[in-house]
Parts: structure tokens; sequence; C-alpha cells
């Protein structure tokens, strides 16, 4: 294969804060990428997420904070100067220049030797090699994605930004896009960052996965990790479903504490709860929640709601979604996978809900809605 | 003309505007050059307005001083060319945008689906713009020729006087005005038509709106914009023009107009105050008017 | 349903009238530079001939005319779209105060008649005591069609994404190179729109070149209106009829080469 730069390089970012003439766009942001790692920055619109690129990419200027690449201090280096390249959202293919001068670009910016056969070795590795001689407007959006990635790449970046990358592409492309991306970023060993909107892309493809919110990293971790225990109320909503209970901590042994809502007592280990006193939410992940049409035994490892009744249940292919409402409680989403087998239910029908105590998690903060 | 009202749909990505020092490096010459040479000469129009001759009584020579008898003289006695010039503006302004706006709206509408004949039309539509205006409206003195065949065939066809004439009336020097200027009131309509969303009026047209109510409810007040810009750019340059009422050209001995008094005043008999205070005037009525226009609707959509 | 097909009929029929209207004195004026006439005057068909197309120059004095014309026009198209296209740019890129006062002052000179901008120049020349000539022409030209580069550049600038730009510089190109490789070639179409434009507005300007020549300086409009009251001969019909043609030309082909190449574009999709 050819030889890339061994590694990327480390990405860190301390205290950035950007603030526009109307609104603050980040407020404190501290991150640390390790070189040769696939890192996914998530987050709803309007989280700052694409500001935080742009000023890793050099095209803003942070308020105040810094940006360090390797070790070195970038914070005010021009982007033309910085060893960073980026696969733009529009993909941003220059429509006066053929494919192969496109990918060429950078290369001759640099004064690189031989530009046009780089070019062209960047081009076959995204299978693009018979299009040089095209233009952007002749080529499909998965075309163009894949140019675009080629003429990032191209120059061997230290640290490569994808911009919501594959947001224009029909379903299908884009999970083959995926993919493919995670395989070339494997293969080449650069740093990558990926910035999208879309969970499900994130935990796919990310080794590492930030959620950001209003300006701030909200939780850092791997993918499973962030799945399986939340730990603020944004991130068990954004990340996934979650059901979600609050109550005041009433009980609490030596491993876990409990809440109890409506008489149910809902328990979770103190090792998944970030906080221990006060007002606190628990909740599950509704694959994790069961449902029973007689009154399941009491248990302690157990967490038992109910009764509730159906409200709604829908059909997904993968998965049968049911909704129950509880009195006093509210609803509960419980996913079932599909096997084959469905429980004959009907609307309306009185059920119980259980979930195992060691599933649950404690969030530190609560719910909008349910503050003090 | 044309190009200057194309329309090209904006497409930016939504990066805010950048600020920074080369703004004025990119800005400062042609303003600069502006406010040279636009803005001081309307303020030296200003200043030899209120000239006065001076004692020795030399023509065009003039002394600095604050002489405001210029303006009482051209305000009553170019009275009438005043009155005629904003009254021919007027007239050929609603003439023109008569004839243009159905014009447009083909090109701009019903041609759409023919993208290639549409901009094929519109070039012949501004073709008369290629061609020296001086020389178009010679090329209609000639054809109104008190003695030509088209005024003969006119003269026959309406059992007229062989002594009527159409040549150094007011209704030639209309004539030549509208289509002077057919092209200013155009293409702004042309923009604005070709801009307009056809799903509007099939919604219309789906709430049981007549053809002419869609017209009326719908176009109309969606093009509005285009109807106004292309008025203000067609009225307020026929208001200054005095080629079209020259005697040489298409007027006649009652046809002058604010032009022809600015132009005799200061090209021959070297009244500079006066040429200046009627300038002076007819820029006051311009500016109330852009005035009135630029409070109703902003700058941003001026150019 | 017969009264709907006649009724569409309307509107095309009344175009085609119009557009008949429209182009009757430029037949007209084309039709009489065949016209052989003799002497000045050219009112009466006399016959037909390409004598005056081909010996334009007989009478040295259009020729003159002409050159001093086509100098005038490019010196002056030249500097209004160097300092149009850098205020274009600035308009729709950048953030400033004074905005509306900006486009203000680009709007007012096309508003403004061109008795009152000829007049008011040839006032501050004289005030200043420079004199008129070729260089008061020259800069009078520049300085309304200015307003007309900018407007043409500006709707060019709009369709400019700037992420085109911004990938510029993240591939490497410092802000000199991202402007000659890409901004400017992308702006070059509308560029070349208001360079073409001013050259026009400038080469058939009339009422501010003749305030602003003092007498030593005579261009083609110029010369017309000079003639118009003894006889204009056939021979400014030729001049004039050559520049419809060429500026014609340059327009149709134009458009039908973008849209020769649009379908050569697409086809290969």
């Amino acid at each position: 294969m050819k030889e890339f730069v061994p590694a990327g390089a480390d990405l860190e970012l301390r205290g950035i804060r950007k603030e526009f003439p109307s609104f603050t766009a980040i407020e404190n942001l501290d991150l640390h990428i390790p070189a040769g790692e696939f890192f996914a920055l998530l987050g709803p619109s309007g989280c700052g997420k694409t500001t935080t690129l742009r000023i890793i990419a050099g095209l803003e200027e942070p308020t105040s904070g810094q940006v360090l690449l390797g070790g070195q201090d970038i914070t005010f280096t021009k982007p033309h100067e910085r060893p960073v390249n980026t696969v733009f959202q529009s993909y941003a293919l220059f429509p006066h220049m053929s494919i192969i001068e496109n990918v060429a670009f950078g290369l001759r910016r640099k004064k690189i030797a031989d530009p046009l056969a780089k070019a062209m070795d960047a081009l076959n590795m995204v299978e693009l090699g018979h299009v040089a001689e095209r233009r952007p407007q002749q080529l499909s959006g998965g075309q163009q994605q894949r140019v675009a990635l080629a003429r990032a790449l191209v120059n061997r970046p230290s640290l490569l930004l994808l911009d919501e990358p594959l947001g224009a592409l029909d379903l299908k492309l884009r999970r083959q896009m995926q993919i493919e991306l995670k395989a070339i970023q494997m293969e080449v060993g650069l740093t990558f960052l990926h910035v999208t909107h879309d969970q499900e892309e994130a935990m796919d493809m990310a080794d590492t996965v930030a959620v950001m919110n209003k300006g701030r990293i909200e939780q850092m971790g791997a993918p499973e990790a962030l799945y399986e225990r939340p730990k603020t109320a944004f991130v068990a909503k954004f990340l996934g479903q979650s059901n979600l209970f609050v109550g005041e901590i009433a009980d609490s042994s030596s491993d876990s504490l409990s809440i109890s809502v409506a008489g149910n007592r809902i328990s979770v280990p103190k090792a998944r709860a970030e906080k221990q006193a006060g007002k606190i939410a628990i909740g599950v992940r509704p694959e994790k929640v069961e449902f029973h049409r007689t009154e399941p035994a009491a248990a302690s490892h157990l967490n038992i709601l109910g009764p509730g009744s159906i409200r709604d249940i829908r059909f997904t292919g993968v998965s049968n979604q049911y909704l129950i409402e509880i009195p006093n409680v509210g609803e509960v989403t419980v996913f079932a996978q599909n096997v084959g087998i469905s429980p004959v239910i009907e609307l309306g029908e009185k059920v119980w809900v259980s979930f195992k105590v060691e599933h649950a998690f404690g969030l530190a903060d609560l719910p909008v809605g349910d503050e003090e | 003309m044309g190009i200057a009202f194309s329309s090209s749909a904006p497409k930016q990505s939504g990066s805010p505007l950048k600020s920074g020092k080369i703004v004025i490096a990119l800005m400062l010459p042609g303003l600069l050059y502006l406010g040279m040479f636009f803005m001081i000469p309307l303020v030296s129009l200003l200043v030899t307005s209120v000239e006065t001759p001076d004692a020795s009584g030399a023509i065009g020579m003039y002394q600095y001083s604050f002489d405001l008898s210029s303006y009482q003289h051209v305000i009553v006695d170019y009275a009438p060319q005043i009155g005629r010039s904003f009254g021919f503006a007027f007239v050929a302004t609603l003439i023109a945008l008569l004839i243009s706006y159905p014009l447009a709206y083909f090109v701009g509408i019903r041609l759409r689906s023919r993208p290639l004949i549409q901009k094929l039309t519109l070039t012949l539509v501004i073709a008369p713009f290629f061609i020296s205006f001086l020389l178009r409206t010679i090329a209609w003195k000639q054809i109104f020729a008190d003695d030509s065949a088209t005024m003969n065939f006119i003269r026959g066809l309406l059992h007229l006087d062989p002594s009527v004439h159409f040549l150094g009336t007011p209704g030639a020097v209309v004539w030549g005005l509208v289509y002077n200027f057919i092209p200013f009131m155009t293409l702004p309509l042309y923009t604005s038509l070709e801009r307009l969303d056809l799903r509007y009026l099939e919604a219309a047209g789906d709430l049981y709106a007549s053809p002419a109510a869609v017209f009326r409810k719908v176009t109309l007040p969606l093009t509005m914009p285009g109807v106004i810009s292309g008025t203000l750019l067609t009225f307020i340059p026929i208001t200054g023009d005095y080629v079209n009422a020259s005697r040489d050209f298409l007027g006649g001995p009652d046809t002058s107009m604010i032009g022809n008094m600015v132009q005799a005043d200061f090209l021959q008999n070297s009244d500079y105050p006066s040429a200046s205070a009627l300038s002076a005037v007819l820029m006051a009525v311009i500016l109330i008017i852009v005035g009135v226009y630029v409070k109703r609707t902003g700058t941003e959509d001026l150019l | 349903m017969r009264k709907l097909r006649l009724g569409r009929l309307v509107l095309p029929l009344y175009s085609v009238i119009a557009l008949v209207y429209l182009l009757i004195p430029i037949v007209y004026t084309i039709a009489f530079s065949f016209n052989d006439s003799k002497g000045r005057t050219n009112t009466i068909w006399q016959g037909f001939t390409v004598a005056k197309w081909l010996d334009v120059c007989a009478r040295p004095d259009i020729c003159s005319a002409v050159g001093t014309s086509l100098i005038i026009s490019a010196i002056s198209t030249l500097v209004a779209t160097v300092l149009g296209t850098a205020m274009a740019i600035a308009l729709v890129r950048y953030s400033f105060r004074a905005r509306s006062l900006v486009s203000l002052s680009l709007f007012l000179p096309m508003a403004t008649p061109e008795v009152v901008m000829g007049a008011g120049l040839a006032g501050l020349f004289f005030n200043l005591g420079t004199g008129y000539g070729y260089t008061t022409v020259i800069l009078a030209h520049i300085m309304f069609c200015l307003s007309f580069v900018v407007v043409t550049v500006k709707a060019r600038v709009q369709t400019l994404d700037p992420v085109l730009e911004e990938a510029g510089r993240d591939l490497y190109a410092n802000p000199t190179a991202v402007f000659w490789r890409i901004t400017f070639p992308l702006l070059l179409p509308g560029i070349v729109s208001g360079a073409l434009l001013s050259f026009a507005l400038s080469f058939d300007d009339f009422i501010i070149t003749y305030f602003n020549s003092g007498g030593s300086v005579t261009t083609f409009p110029m010369y017309i209106y000079i003639a118009a009251s003894k006889g204009v001969p056939a021979e400014a019909n030729v001049i004039a009829s050559a520049v419809f043609i060429l500026a014609i030309v340059i327009v149709l082909g134009t458009q039908v080469a973008s849209n020769i190449r649009q379908k050569r574009l697409l086809a290969v999709k």
C-alpha cells in the first residue's frame, strides 16, 4: 500500500471559548484526541460543533483558549499553514477545475513533486480514477463526497476534519460510506475528527464519541460506555431513547440507592449513579425493559412498576415498540426484539413492567421540566 | 443594462460576513472616486447656482456669493419646461409600463420552459440598446418626417389634412422617450417576473380565482418591486433628457424640457448659475422621490 | 375550450408586435447604411450600395471620432471595472458600518439625470480650472460606469459560495493564491459582463461627454449630434450597424456557447 504518515498527531483544545456578537457559540471546551483515533463530535444543530471544527481548521479564531496539535500551539496559525484538512459538508469541489486538478490543488500549493501522479493514487484509493478528467458537476453526490475525501487525504494531514460529510447521501449510500470511511481511517492511521448530528453514525464509526450541547461537551467516551451509562439527561435522550423517573432519594443501601415513584421502588447501583443525595433522575433504555400480563414477584435485583395499560403498539420491522401508561408515573417505552413470536396483546390491556437494577443509570441533572 | 438586472439567485452557505482592514482597501478607491466625481460636482452645482454675475459684466464671469436670484429666475421663467418635463416623464413612463409589462410577462413567465428561446428573446428586447441612441431617434425622425412615406400613408388612412404633422409635437417627443426608455422599464420587470414562483399562481387558481383575479391579487403585488424599480429608473432619467425634445431630433418650438434649458444656459449662454440652479431643482425633486422609495423599502435592494 | 386557446395566443401575438416595434429603428438604420446617398443627407432612399461599407473612412472625421470613442471607452472601462469589482466583492462579503450609505452612493449615479451629472462635472472642472479634454471626459465616464459594474459583478459574487474560498485556504492556498486561483476565475464571467456593459454605456454616451469635452474632443455620438442638424452621412449608419452586429454576435454567441457547454456537461453524468 502507500506509505502514509504512520499516525496522525494529538489534538488538544484548552479552555476554548467563542463569542459572536449576538450569542456565545462555545462556552468552555476542553478536548483531547489521541493520535490515530476516529473521534466523533456529536450534537444537535446549533450546539457549536461546526464552530469547533472551524476553529481547529483555522477558519475561525477563538475568543480565548488554545489549540495544540502534536504539542504545538496553532491557535493563531493561518489555515493555509496548518497541517489540517477538511472535508466540507457541501464538498466544496472547485467547479472550474477537473477532478484531478481538484485533488492535486493542495499538493500544488505546497509545491510537492509529482502532484498529478499522487492525485491519481488518491483517486484510485477511492475508486474514482476513471473520472479524473471530468468536472464536479458531472458527478453524483456520493462520487463528489469521495473526491472531497481524496482531495483532503492526498495531503497526508496530521488531522482530518469531516463536517457532516454524509448528510446529503441517501440511507444506503450513507451506510456504505460509513464502512468505507472507517476502513480508510484504519488503513492510513490518521486522526479523524468527524462532526455529525446522527448518533447512529457516530456510535458506529467512532472510537470515542463526545456529545456536545449548547457550547459544552456533556459527556465523552467509548460509544458503548456512553450508551449504557449516560450521565446527563441530554445525553440520555439524545443518544438513543430513555425512560426517566424522577424522585427524592429515599433509601440507600451499601451498593444501591432508590427513589419512590407512586409507590413503586426504583433502584440504581451506587456505582452507576452520578448523585448520592437529593432529587435524582433514574433511567433505563427501552430495550432493557420487559412487560408482563400478571404482576411479577418482587425481587431485589428487579425494578417493577405498575399496573399500567398499553397505549400504543408500533411495529418497526426489527422490533415491536410498546408505549405503556402507568398512572402517576408516566409513560414507559418498551422495545421488544422481533424474534418471530410476538405476544398477543391488545391496546388497553393491563400490564406491569420490569427491568434489572443493574441496567439502570442515575443522571447528574434532571430532565427539563422537573427541575426545582 | 440587461446584465445589471440579471436574476441569479444568491447561494450563500451561511458563513458570517467577514470584517477587517481589507475592506478599506477594497472600498476606498471606489468611494473616493465617487466622492470626488459625483458628490463634489453636486456640491459644486449648488455653489455655482448661488453665484452672482461679476461686477465687470463680462459674460461667463461670476463671483462667489449667496444670490438666490437664479432660483427665482428658473422657477418662474422655466416653469413651462419644468412642468413639461415632469408631464412628459409621467406620460412616457406610464405608456412604457403598459407596453413593457405584457412583454416582460411573456418572456419571463411563458417562455420559462424554453430557456434558450427566452434568452434570445430577451436579447431582442434589449437590442435597441446596442445601436446608438441618437441614431435610433434620428430613425424615428426620418420615419415621421413631414413628407415621409409613413406620414403620407397615415394621412391617407385617416383622411387628414396634408398640413397635419407629427414631428415637432409633444406626441413625437413622448413617442421617442417611450421608445428609448423601454429597456429601462422592461428589465427590472423581467427580473421580477422571471423569479416569480409559478406555484403561487397555481395555488390561486386552485382556490377558485379567475385569471384576472390571479393577476390582480397575486401576480401584480408580487412583482411590485420590479414595477417600482422600473418606474424609478425610467421616470428619473426622462425628466433630464433633452435629445428627444431637441429641435434637431423630434422636438419643435414648444417642446423644450429642463435639459434643453440647462444645455442652452450652460453651453451657449454661459449662464452657469441658471443652469446650475435648474439642475439643482431637478435633483432636489429626484432626491425626494428616491428618499420616499428608500424609506419604504430600505437600501439593501437598491443595487 | 376554443376561447381559452385563442386567449393564450394574445400574449405571444402582442409580444411579436412589440418586438417588431422595438426593432424598426434598428432595421431602418441598418438599411440606410446601404443607401446610395449623395453628400451628407441620408433621408431618401436612392439605391442599394455597399460602397459606404467598403469605404467607411471616406470622411476622416467619422473614423477619428470612432477612434476617440474607442480609446475613451477602453480606458474608462478598465478603471471602472477594477474599482467596481473591488467594491462589489467588499459589499457582498464583508460587513461594515455605513453600508446603507455606500449602497445609496452607488445607486444615486444610476438615478441621476445625465444633464445634472454633466453640468455638475463640467462645473467642477471649471472651478478647478483644469480645462476640458480627454482627461475630463474619461474621468466623467469612469464615474457613471462604476455603479453599473458594481451591480453586475455583485450579482455574480452573490452566486459564489464562500465555502469554496475556505476550501482553498484549508488546502494551503495563501490569500493571494485564493484570489487568483479560485475567486477570480469564478467571478470572471461577471467581471466580463460588467466590463462589456461599461464599454457599451461609455461608447454610446452623449450628454455627459458633450458637457465635458470642451470642443477639442469629438466622440462618435457627439459627431452624430452635431451632424444631426446638417445631415448625418450614411457612413455613420455603417459604423453604428457594425457595432450593433458585433454586440449582438457577442451576446448571442456567449449564450449559445454556454448552452452547448451546459448540455455537454450534463450529458456525461
